[in-house]
Formats: structure tokens, C-alpha cells, sequence
């Protein structure tokens, strides 16, 4: 099938869902298949850069509507498994580039990489120089690592914050107590 | 009524240059000995909420800055990723506080995209003109703030009492004046009370003579005028470079409007027009809130007369593995009580899939970007935030100004901390 992304460098799979296109894109070659995108197609908005972590996913107990197959939390309803297994992650994150063709004709795409934990990509500011505060954002929030950005410290948390708050592996108010007692 | 040029969205260079997003003191054209760098915020009464921005000044000159972000982080997407679809629907307001209506839309239109709901059409009319009714909100608070930190103090008490006004009706029809969550998955939390659509046609009535009136007040004000006409000049090249939206595109002579170019809702069935303007300083941008208000105005109009027509039909999806079912079936119907009991114990179950659904808040373009493995919980919670792309460009804005215009260069941008922060 070919589809109207035809041509663009260094993708490895298309998905269409919800009305909705996802180009899965080689990491090695991001800055490859955006500059094509934006020079080629007309994307010249970076709309937003989403990470995800996917640690644990499709993990929990798989069941029914009624009961699990490993027993229920009766205390936590809501801890119950999934109804079904979702599709397997290639690896644990995913970065998401939501692109949008402001012209007279509007558009939108989404461009993503899939990383593993440390795993680095590079930064697509020369591409959108509005990619500066959402990479850090990023790199904030899940840890993840943009090579060649000129500034990649931390956004929304304080400098000498420990761990990402938005990875799965980060508890729930899971901060340090400040003014303690045993300080 | 204003009428607005065709003119072309967007012709310019496609390929944007470097803009910066930290402005570093230049040691060729300053003597670092004079450079004085002041910090300025997070508390201070000038700035829009708790913004921090570290200020280099030769003089009276801003020559470098760095905006400083993060001190309203309370950790919105965590914290919705832990609860379940319906509960953290509350959640989505509170993120930017002044377009909490938008939000609000914004969350549970990518919810109702990821389970493929229909929602009725009067709940839809409805949502709009709540819609527009919050846009009239936030642009009446970016006026009178902004205009009281120029010290034009009158103003802000004049558009607070109009602002009372909207959160009277958003009270009337959500029982709160903020964070109404009144909107959920499938339609609205309630039928509109009887007497809505009578008492917001009063208020708009009275909105474009009100608008007509800030406008007398502000752009007959020499001061005014002195104070806001290039300054913080932002071109259009660079406004889509560092992914600006809303009223700064449009103040830069972008014409664009999602609402116009890529219509949600029923928003291709109403008349309404967009307003741009091409200086790119903060004189086109109070120019820009000023007529959205009055399209804003219009549009209402126009959801009033199509609610008055749906009059008594549905508001919500019928839909009984989403929506609560009607009250009175729980002392009749096992099969109700048993929908009730699922979905306030553990909350509907969203399908496995990924969406990124944007609308045209206040502040332009809102996005959510939600993942879901087809638990009764979200996996993955993003907000995009228009408040947070607004402030990237502060040191494009502000390069060169003088420091007393720095206040109105940076209430310009319109930040909410809360959104920018999430």
C-alpha cells in the first residue's frame, strides 16, 4: 500500500489509526526524515514533543469484566488487570513529534522514535528551533537524552533534583521530605 | 461589525533561521563591568504569576535574558495517569486556570477520540458557547492584568465586573464559577438550567459595547499607545519557528485559527471572523484579544439560537459503559445500578491507542496527548501547552528593550503559570 508519506527517509512503519498518521522513524535518521518533512512537505510547526514510557506495559493481569485470573484487590477496584493484552513496545520509550502544516493546506503528522533507557537522539532544533524547551522538557520529566542541544538542563524541576518524575518506575509522591527531622 | 481581509495564511520563508530562546549578554557590543543582572520574579507583583526572569541590563537596556519556569510545577500529567479516565477529568481545568473550560473540552474530546464516541448535538452547541464564553473570560483577565501592570488601574475593576459576569453563567450552568467540569466523555455533566440561554444573551448584549469601551479607553490613551506600540516585536517567520499560536501568530500576521482552518466541533457551521493583524508588537496583540472577544461575541450568538431550537434533546451519550446512567433508573433497574457501580468503582475502560487532539484555547494551540493499553486508567497524559511555547519566545521579544517595557513585552506573551507548569 503506498501512502502519502511515500519517500520519506528512514521510516520503518506507518500506522494510520483514528484518522490519525504515525510515521515510525529510524532514531539514527530523525533529523534525516524531518528536514525532508519540513523542506518536501510543508511541516514548518513543531506542534509539540511527547515522550511516554512504556515500562510494565501490558504487564498487568489480563481479565475479564468480572474477576482477574491472579486474584483482585478488593481494597483498589480500579488495580484490577486489562481486559485484554495490548500490542507489544519495540523498547521502553517512545518521543513523539507532532508536526502541523500551517499553509492552505492544514495537516498533521506524527513522527516517532522508540529508545531504550540511556539511549540518546538527536535534538531536531536545527530543524524547529521550538524544539529547545520541549526537549528539555523531556529530558526533565522521562530522562530522555538529546545530543546536540545547546542547553539540556532541567526545565519544570529544580536543578538538583534526583530521577524524572514521569517515569513509570517514579513513585507517586515520591519527593524527598524537606526540613525533616533528621536534617 | 468588523470584517477582516482574506489575506493568505502564511507566505514566508519556510525554513526558519536560529532564534534563541536565551539571550546571552554580547561581550562585542557591551562592557560585561557595566552589565548589571537583576531577578526579577518569581514573586514579583508585575510579573504574570510566579514567572522568573533573570535580566541582564547596560543601562536601562535589556541585553540578555533567561526565563526561568517550573515554580508552579505540581505534576498534573503523573497524577492523572494515576487515576481513573472519568476522575481525572477534573484535573484538566486546573492546568491553566484561566481557559479551564477549554481544558476541560480539550481532555475530554481526546478521550472521546480514543473511544470513539458521539456526542450529541446539543451538548456540542453547548460546549461551544461555554467555549467562547471562557475565551471572553481569559482575554478580559489578559486586558485588565496587562493593563494594570501599565498603570491603567480602572480598567482592570471594569473587566472584572464583566468577568463576573461569564462566572455567573458558568455557575448557573456547572453549579461552580471555575473548574466546572461540567463537560465529561460523551456530552455534558447536566442539561443547561432553564433561564441560560435568556440570561446569556443579556450579557451578550452588553459584551460589545463593553469591548467598544476598553478600546475608547485604552486606544485614545496616549500612554497607552506609547507604551505598547513597537515593542516586543515578533516576526512571523520567527513566531511559527518557535511554534507560537493563538493571538501571537495572529499578532504577527499568521492567519491562522484551528477553529477556521481545521474545524472541531461544529465550529465550520458558525459566522465568525479572524482577526490579524501584521505589526507583531504588543499594540497588534491587545489589538487581536480586543476583536476576538467581539467574534467570540457573535459566535454565542449563534450557539444560543441552535440550543434554543434543541431544546429537550439529548445532552449526553447514551451510552451506558461511559455515562452514568439517569438517576431515577437506580431504584428500578438492576442493569443501571450495575453500570453505575463499574464505572464509579473502576471507572470505563478506554480502548488501546494513541490520539493528539488539539483545540484553539484562549491562548491558541491546546494539545493532549493521550496513550491508553485499555486499562480504566490513562497510560500517558501530555498536555501541550500554549503558556509554555509563549514563553520560549521572551528572548526573542524582549532583545533590546528597555527595561520598563519589559513588564508589557512579557504580560503580552499572555502566560498562564499554571499551563506552562503543569
Amino acid at each position: 500500500m503506498t501512502s502519502v508519506y511515500a519517500g520519506v527517509p528512514g521510516v520503518v512503519e506507518t500506522n494510520e489509526d483514528r484518522g490519525e498518521t504515525t510515521l515510525v522513524v529510524d532514531p539514527a535518521r530523525l533529523v534525516e526524515a524531518c528536514t525532508y518533512l519540513r523542506d518536501e512537505r510543508g511541516f514548518n510547526f513543531l506542534s509539540d514533543v511527547s515522550p511516554a514510557d512504556y515500562l510494565g506495559w501490558g504487564e498487568q493481569a489480563v481479565s475479564g469484566y468480572l474477576g482477574t485470573a491472579s486474584g483482585r484487590d478488593l481494597n483498589d477496584p480500579s488495580t484490577q488487570g486489562l481486559e485484554r493484552v495490548p500490542g507489544p513496545k519495540p523498547k521502553r520509550f517512545s518521543v513523539s513529534y507532532q508536526l502541523l502544516r500551517v499553509s492552505e493546506d492544514p495537516a498533521r503528522l506524527r513522527v516517532q522514535v522508540w529508545l531504550d533507557d540511556g539511549e540518546p537522539v538527536a535534538s531536531v532544533i536545527p530543524v524547529w528551533p521550538a524544539a529547545d524547551w520541549f526537549e528539555r522538557e523531556a529530558w526533565d520529566m522521562l530522562g530522555i537524552r538529546f545530543e546536540g542541544h545547546p542547553n539540556l538542563v532541567r526545565i519544570l524541576m529544580p536543578d538538583e533534583w534526583e530521577g524524572h518524575p514521569l517515569r513509570k518506575d517514579y513513585p507517586l509522591g515520591g519527593e524527598p521530605v524537606r526540613f525533616s527531622d533528621e536534617d | 461589525m468588523a470584517t477582516f481581509a482574506r489575506r493568505p495564511i502564511y507566505r514566508g520563508s519556510r525554513i526558519p533561521r536560529r532564534v534563541p530562546t536565551i539571550l546571552d549578554v554580547d561581550p562585542d557590543r557591551h562592557n560585561l563591568e557595566d552589565v548589571l543582572t537583576v531577578n526579577f520574579g518569581p514573586n514579583h507583583p508585575s510579573t504574570h504569576g510566579v514567572l522568573r526572569l533573570v535580566v541582564d541590563l547596560d543601562g536601562e537596556t535589556v541585553v540578555g535574558i533567561r526565563a526561568v519556569i517550573g515554580y508552579l510545577h505540581t505534576g498534573f500529567e503523573k497524577n492523572m495517569e494515576a487515576k481513573s479516565w472519568w476522575k481525572s477529568v477534573t484535573y484538566s481545568p486546573r492546568i491553566d486556570y484561566l481557559s479551564f473550560q477549554a481544558n476541560e473540552l480539550l481532555y475530554v474530546m481526546a478521550i472521546e477520540k480514543l473511544l470513539g464516541l458521539e456526542v450529541p448535538r446539543r451538548a456540542t452547541w453547548a460546549r461551544m458557547a461555554l467555549a467562547e464564553l471562557n475565551r471572553i473570560h481569559s482575554h478580559l483577565v489578559w486586558l485588565g492584568t496587562s493593563a494594570l501592570e501599565l498603570g491603567a488601574i480602572s480598567l482592570f475593576w471594569y473587566c472584572f465586573d464583566d468577568r463576573d459576569a461569564i462566572l455567573d453563567l458558568f455557575e448557573m450552568a456547572g453549579g461552580t464559577r471555575m473548574h466546572t467540569r461540567y463537560f465529561q466523555a460523551g456530552g455534558l455533566a447536566e442539561d443547561l438550567p432553564p433561564g441560560f440561554v435568556a440570561e446569556t444573551r443579556r450579557f451578550c448584549a452588553k459584551m460589545p459595547s463593553s469591548v467598544d469601551e476598553y478600546e475608547a479607553l485604552l486606544s485614545g490613551n496616549a500612554i497607552w499607545l506609547e507604551r505598547t506600540k513597537g515593542i516586543g516585536l515578533l516576526s512571523a517567520d520567527d513566531a511559527l519557528a518557535l511554534a507560537q499560536s493563538g493571538p501571537m501568530l495572529r499578532a504577527s500576521g499568521v492567519n491562522w485559527d484551528l477553529r477556521k482552518h481545521m474545524p472541531y466541533l461544529f465550529y465550520d457551521q458558525v459566522d465568525f471572523g479572524v482577526p490579524v493583524y501584521p505589526g507583531g508588537d504588543v499594540y497588534d496583540r491587545y489589538k487581536v484579544h480586543l476583536d476576538e472577544m467581539r467574534e467570540s461575541v457573535r459566535i454565542v450568538e449563534q450557539c444560543l439560537d441552535r440550543l434554543e431550537q434543541t431544546d429537550g434533546e439529548a445532552w449526553v451519550a447514551d451510552d451506558r459503559k461511559v455515562v452514568l446512567p439517569p438517576r431515577h433508573e437506580l431504584h428500578t433497574s438492576m442493569e443501571s445500578l450495575i453500570h453505575h457501580f463499574k464505572i464509579v468503582t473502576e471507572g470505563y475502560r478506554v480502548p488501546e491507542g494513541e490520539v493528539y487532539v488539539v483545540i484553539e484555547s484562549p491562548r491558541g494551540e491546546a494539545g493532549c496527548y493521550l496513550v491508553s493499553d485499555g486499562g480504566p486508567r490513562p497510560w500517558r497524559v501530555r498536555f501541550r501547552a500554549p503558556s509554555f511555547a509563549a514563553l520560549q519566545a521572551t528572548a526573542t521579544v524582549v532583545q533590546d528593550c528597555l527595561i520598563a517595557d519589559l513588564i508589557a513585552v512579557a504580560g503580552s506573551l499572555d502566560p498562564v503559570m499554571g499551563d506552562a507548569d503543569r
